[in-house]
């Protein structure tokens, strides 16, 4: 049975749609995450399922009862806000200590439970210190610990990572799965940051303008997603614009400009159709010798910079327009990739790895804006 | 299980459900409707045509007519000498980083402790006697009773109104905004003009408005220094006096219409208003912001904080002092002649604040959560935002007038209730704005939080609200109940019988009973002393806990 089932639910606020006939169900024990750019509806989403907002229209399960009435007290949903809001005046330990009290414990057993909780996120040392006497990282798992005490079996984290520098950040997110899969919690995630999302989640919900654009596991979001928006926000990828102009099975040929043409061995579309060819920046090949493999174009270098492990190069294609590969930086040393603007190369994209999609109503600029 | 667990348990389950919860937010209402606002606004209306009566005699229209014109005059004025002396004073103590700033901070707040009847004493003795500035510059200098008088009074006890919004203003003012703009090529006299003054308009009309209420409602200290002249507030003191009805309604009914107009035209265009930022004079901000300006700006400042509140603030200790030496000290301790009333009054005095104070806290609590939470939607909430100022707007004398009549026509009510029922609604305001300050300071994630950990409301009232406001409701109660122990124009207005330390401090000055100029002193002196004392105990207390 899964816990949480919502059944096109919509909220307005004012003249404004923040949620707009979102369908999910997520399973018991699943690790969720709703990624989606600045303004997307994710907190919304996550107050829905909280009780801190109701519904406009719609309908919210948890655990097969219909909650979307319920108010919030009495839903056993804990939800973990951006900056915490850890009670300033209590200790850690009471912080922790306030669920269990709430849902009629008594103090000692609350305290029991708080330290126990405490022991788990490695704070017991610090039970009587204040939320102001520690860093950042301490209060996220103080949060954390208050959020569980309750025995609430769903947790609702926004942006849980968001207040943590970057370094301690990647190590926090693995923590965190752990944390709830050790003990069976079911977790909403919000996140805007791609990489911690697919790091982490046992699926992923992306949500664009409050609408969910595509639901389910990291590698079928990168790997097949479902709009021209999917792939750049999650993953990054280059976009041709085109129409079909050569259809058969396992091969499509798509006429960019004049001269220019490419090839993908998905054949999901007719002739004539107005397409957005896309292939992963990791996907495109920089070479320095002409080709006559099918897919292969010359282009001027733009510029080069370092990403890290990666070298990410833009090359300037005349017409077609402007791609982005990105080379892993050992290979871009070993084969003396060229590394200054102008510089004649040829890009190439794997038949396999191109990517089809209808062309979008909206300018592909406008489609792509993630924010 | 203890008892009281149980109770508290059964209270919150209560709370959790609607009804619940709109029985709590329903008495707050009802209590600031029924008590505090209806009564002292409406009330006069109760009056019927015994308010109107004063249309026929001319003579008595042009007096209340110029009391009132002189009544808005004055507050107009004295709030505008406020912000010019008061404004420079608060950015001194919040930006200067010398020793004395704390010093003058302090200094500028016993305006505040001092009960606003003993300041009028002190005024009056300073400026209006032999020995005060008279003794100093020669005995032309004198001011007699006037109108020149009660400026320098209500200027006096209204400045530290100013400088204590400003401070709390500027103190959370982010100084980036003017460092940024000086950065840009503005002098400092330009960047605090076009930058910070902009970001700070509604402190500043927080502030001018409060010092034009207390100029405009104050009764008793007026009353001893206001001579043949007459203000609103003394002009329906007068009436009273003389027992002549209808002017004494017909003016009070004015002055509430007129002052609520005011202030509700205040709040609706004030923040339409825009202050001028678009010219800048590059060569003169720059020579006012240089620092031999400042300094003699500065050493301005002071000069009229000395001479014009602190002075004649604490002239009151002289003859106080005075009293020591020639035997009314042994006299009033002794409880002998008129010393017999000043106890009872005094114990009268520290019983209504009290007993008003309470009702206020009971009832002002779910309305400032009702107010800064919105919850009975944003429209009630902004509505009962402004009408609970309503009460500290409008003159106190009026107020009382109407809450006489409204209370006068119910049997059964004692005039110690009366009084405790004129209290409660002059000084509520004080409490609930202080409260919804605090309220919504609180972020509302830490509510959300709790909720979610199934916290019910009123268990997230006992354990995150009120422990995270308690400063608040500390500061908001002692605002309650020292404005209640110096209150003088409703008291003046309800009291038949029962006489409040203050009004008999009035009785006192005024000659109504006849006392001589050490034991006033000394009569002020312990009022002073133990407003004082009682603030001392319950910020003490309050620490505690």
């Amino acid at each position: 049975m899964p816990t949480i089932k919502l059944v096109d639910v919509t909220k307005v606020f004012g003249r404004i749609k923040s949620i707009d006939r979102v369908s999910l169900q997520i399973a018991e024990g699943e690790y969720v995450c709703v990624l989606g750019p600045t303004g997307a509806g994710k907190t919304t989403l996550l107050r829905l399922i909280a009780g801190l907002e109701t519904a406009t229209s719609g309908r919210i399960e948890l655990d097969g009862h219909d909650v979307t009435n319920i108010r919030a007290e009495d839903r056993n949903a804990s939800y973990v806000p951006q900056q915490y809001a850890l009670f300033p005046h209590m200790t850690i330990r009471d912080n922790v200590a306030f669920g269990p009290l709430a849902r009629g414990f008594t103090s000692q057993q609350s305290l029991e439970t708080a330290g126990e909780m405490l022991k788990l996120v490695r704070l017991a040392h610090r039970a009587t210190a204040f939320p102001h006497e520690l860093s950042g990282g301490m209060q996220q798992r103080v949060a954390l610990a208050r959020g569980l005490a309750g025995r609430s079996p769903l947790l609702l984290l926004d942006e849980p990572l968001g207040a943590i520098d970057a370094r301690l950040r990647v190590i926090l997110r693995y923590e965190l799965r752990k944390l709830a899969k050790g003990l069976g919690v079911t977790v909403i995630h919000v996140t805007h940051d791609q990489q911690e999302a697919m790091s982490i989640a046992d699926r992923i919900a992306v949500l664009r303008d409050g609408a969910i654009q595509q639901f389910g596991r990291p590698s079928e979001i990168y790997g097949a997603p479902k709009s021209p928006f999917l792939a750049n926000f999650v993953g990054g990828a280059n976009f041709l614009e085109g129409v079909v102009v050569r259809e058969a099975r396992e091969t499509t040929m798509i006429d960019i400009a004049e001269g220019f043409s490419i090839t993908s061995s998905h054949d999901s579309h007719d002739m004539g159709d107005s397409v957005v060819a896309s292939f992963r920046q990791e996907g495109t090949l920089i070479l320095t010798n002409a080709s006559l493999e099918e897919n292969v174009v010359p282009g001027r270098l733009v510029s080069t910079s370092f990403l890290g492990s990666y070298m990410r190069c833009v090359v300037n294609l005349g017409r077609v327009g402007e791609v982005v590969a990105k080379v892993p930086v050992h290979e871009a040393l070993e084969r003396k990739l060229p590394d200054r603007a102008g510089e004649l190369v040829y890009v190439r994209a794997d038949r396999n790895r191109i990517m089809i999609f209808d062309r979008p109503e909206k300018p592909l600029a406008v489609e792509l804006e993630a924010f | 299980m203890s008892l009281s667990r149980r109770v508290v348990l059964f209270l919150d389950s209560i709370s959790g459900s609607r009804n619940g919860r709109i029985a709590a937010y329903a008495i707050g209402v009802l209590f600031f409707l029924v008590i505090v606002f209806v009564p002292p606004v409406f009330g006069i209306l109760l009056g019927g045509s015994k308010i109107f009566e004063m249309l026929s005699n001319p003579d008595l229209l042009n007096r209340g007519g110029s009391a009132i014109a002189a009544s808005f005059a004055i507050a107009v004025t004295v709030s505008l000498m406020d912000l010019a002396a008061g404004l420079p004073m608060a950015w001194f103590i919040v930006r200067s980083r010398s020793g004395w700033a704390s010093t003058i901070d302090t200094l500028a707040n016993i305006p505040f402790i001092v009960p606003t009847v003993a300041l009028g004493y002190s005024v009056l003795a300073f400026w209006g006697s032999s020995q005060g500035i008279g003794y100093l510059l020669g005995s032309q200098f004198l001011f007699s009773p006037g109108w020149q008088m009660i400026v320098l009074l209500h200027f006096a006890f209204s400045y530290p109104v100013i400088v204590r919004v400003m401070v709390g203003a500027l103190q959370g003012y982010k100084e980036v905004y003017e460092t940024a703009a000086r950065t840009l090529g503005a002098s400092a006299f330009t960047a605090v003009r076009t930058v910070s003054l902009p970001l700070l308009k509604p402190a500043l009309v927080a502030g001018f408005l409060l010092a034009f209420a207390r100029s405009l409602s104050e009764t008793g200290a007026t009353v001893m220094v206001a001579g043949v002249f007459e203000n609103g507030p003394v002009f329906i003191q007068n009436a009273r006096a003389a027992g002549q009805e209808s002017p004494l309604l017909f003016v009070s009914l004015v002055l509430i219409v007129t002052s609520s107009l005011f202030f509700i035209a205040i709040r609706i265009f004030a923040p339409k208003m825009r202050l001028p930022i678009s010219t800048v004079w590059p060569r003169l901000e720059k020579r006012l912001s240089s620092t031999s300006a400042m300094t003699s700006r500065n050493l301005l400042v002071f000069l009229v904080f000395a001479l014009f509140v602190i002075v004649p603030s604490l002239f009151v200790v002289l003859p106080g002092a005075g009293a020591v030496v020639d035997g009314t000290l042994q006299e009033a301790i002794s409880a002998q002649g008129i010393w017999s009333n000043y106890w009872q009054s005094m114990g009268l005095s520290y019983l209504i604040a009290l007993v008003a104070t309470g009702l206020n806290v009971v009832a002002g609590l779910p309305m400032s959560v009702l107010i800064a939470r919105k919850r009975g939607g944003r429209a009630i909430s902004g509505i009962l935002d402004t009408l609970i100022n309503i009460p500290i707007v409008v003159p106190s004398i009026a107020l009382g007038v109407s809450i006489g009549i409204f209370w006068g026509g119910a049997t059964g009510i004692s005039e110690f209730w009366l009084l405790v029922l004129a209290h409660a609604s002059i000084t509520y305001t004080y409490f609930v704005r202080s409260m919804i300050a605090a309220v919504e300071s609180i972020p509302v994630e830490v509510e959300d939080v709790a909720r979610t950990l199934g916290a019910k409301p009123l268990m997230i009232f006992r354990r995150l609200t009120i422990p995270l406001s308690k400063y608040a409701l500390v500061a908001g109660a002692i605002m309650a109940f020292t404005r209640s122990i110096d209150e003088t124009g409703a008291t003046l207005a309800v009291a038949k019988n029962l006489t409040t330390a203050p009004v008999l401090m009035v009785n006192w000055v005024t000659g109504k009973v006849p006392a001589s100029s050490h034991a006033i002193g000394l009569g002020l002196g312990i009022l002073v002393l133990t407003s004082f004392a009682s603030l001392l105990v319950l910020t003490i207390a309050t620490r505690r806990t």
